[in-house]
């Protein structure tokens, strides 16, 4: 029997994605992180077979990129103040294959800490040449790079004098349902880290290394800017007999 | 086969997620004027009650066909015969604490047990104080044989399986997603 073309008496055999070790992701109440004493669910999280609709996703993002949204220092008619910074990496599955064509959004401060937010309003200045919005499109190995300026850290009332280390909010999709992951990326030998309960919300050490990324001489520009690699690792697949299309290395 | 990498661990959005992640057409799963269109909206509160007005939803589906135009649905992939149909919709909530999306409903999937889904929009949560995504389905009203039978929602509480449920609303449906406390929404692990 068929129907719209393909044979449903043929089992349907579907790709799936390995579930994350328990201390990959922080757990969703930290108290630290005064916010998530309201916000975190009360009751276990109810386990989900991962089919049709979790293993396919929105595959997003041509179309969607302007020219220059890729570098944040060229969006507007002057140049914003600030460490001019390249932040590149690739984003890759959990057995260390590229995820290519894939949208990569970021959003970040300003130079001195201050977000182009309504609800932003410490006293740092505004530029107004900085929107603090990125995205770009993987290339087929992966790799993104954006242009940006280094972003200050900033205040907040989680606790006694409480800073947020200068950070960029990266957001992704991978290929899948299940891949999704709206992440932060850090800034090595930040002093602030201590006192941050939200990059300490993850409890394996090496975890939250994993956020922090990697000072990049190689790629920096001679008297132009410094460079930071920030590598992005989605869930990978169990093998299945999918497994042979995207495999570049 | 290369070695096995740690995943990076998720990060909240924070307070600022409307400068970066918001589309000007991010609500539209489908076009405004598609035949058949329904607006699912809802509120979202926190444990005390009160509205979580800076959140973040996201939405991906079926085609009332059933199909995927992806690369991994063994069917094959298959652009939906709704034109302009696009699966995933973006919604910040309001200062209310409101989202709305419009979409077409899903038809039902097939799974690998040879089961029957019922038609469902999966979400995905995103706000300060979620240090993670929260996953949750929107099931329809007017699916009673076709949600008995699906196998997700067998596997939930039966207490607690109408907080999947969207309830029948003028322009479509209502979906509302408590994050914790009394009536708290089920959320999954994917």
């Amino acid at each position: 029997m068929t129907r719209d073309g393909y044979d449903t008496t043929h089992p349907l055999t579907l790709p799936s994605y390995r579930r994350d070790d328990v201390d990959a992701h922080p757990p969703l109440l930290s108290p630290g992180y005064k916010s998530t004493v309201i916000r975190a669910p009360h009751q276990p999280l109810v386990y989900l077979p991962q089919r049709l609709t979790e293993v396919t996703g929105p595959l997003l993002g041509e179309g969607r990129l302007g020219e220059f949204d890729h570098d944040l220092t060229r969006q507007h008619d002057g140049e914003p103040q600030g460490q001019r910074i390249i932040v590149h990496g690739r984003v890759l599955d959990g057995d260390g294959r590229a995820v290519p064509h894939t949208l990569v959004e970021i959003w970040q401060a300003n130079a001195a800490g201050r977000y182009r937010h309504i609800l932003d309003n410490w006293p740092a200045p505004l530029d107004p040449h900085f929107t603090g919005v990125g995205r770009t499109l993987t290339d087929e190995r992966g790799r993104y790079e954006f242009i940006t300026v280094q972003p200050g850290a900033y205040p907040w009332r989680n606790h006694d004098n409480a800073w947020r280390p200068a950070h960029i909010h990266f957001s992704l999709f991978g290929r899948a349902f299940t891949q999704r992951l709206v992440t932060q990326m850090y800034f090595p030998g930040d002093p602030l880290f201590f006192q941050d309960p939200v990059l300490n919300s993850v409890r394996d050490e090496q975890a939250r290394q994993r956020l922090i990324a990697r000072y990049d001489h190689a790629t920096t520009r001679p008297e132009w800017a410094l460079a930071y690699e920030f590598d992005i690792v989605l869930r990978g697949r169990d093998e299945t007999p999918f497994e042979d299309e995207d495999d570049d290395e | 086969m290369s070695e096995r990498l740690g995943v990076t661990p998720a990060q909240t959005v924070g307070p600022y997620l409307h400068i970066g992640l918001p589309w000007p057409d991010g609500p539209y799963a489908v076009p405004e004027g598609t035949p058949g269109a329904c607006w699912i909206r809802g509120q979202i509160v926190d444990g005390t009650g009160a509205p979580v007005v800076d959140a973040l939803v996201e939405s991906w589906q079926a085609d009332p066909d059933g199909r995927f135009d992806h690369p991994d649905d063994p069917r094959g992939a298959r652009p939906s015969t709704v034109p302009g149909f696009r699966g995933f919709a973006r919604t910040e909530t309001d200062g209310q604490g409101w989202y709305g999306l419009l979409t077409v409903k899903p038809g039902p999937l097939p799974t690998p047990e040879g089961e029957t889904e019922a038609p469902h929009l999966t979400l995905s949560v995103f706000a300060r104080g979620l240090l993670h995504r929260l996953v949750t389905r929107v099931y329809f009203p007017d699916e009673a044989t076709a949600n008995a039978a699906d196998p997700v929602l067998r596997g939930v509480d039966p207490d607690r399986r109408d907080t999947l449920l969207a309830s029948p609303a003028p322009d479509g449906y209502r979906f509302d997603i408590r994050l914790q406390g009394e009536h708290e929404t089920v959320f999954f692990a994917v």
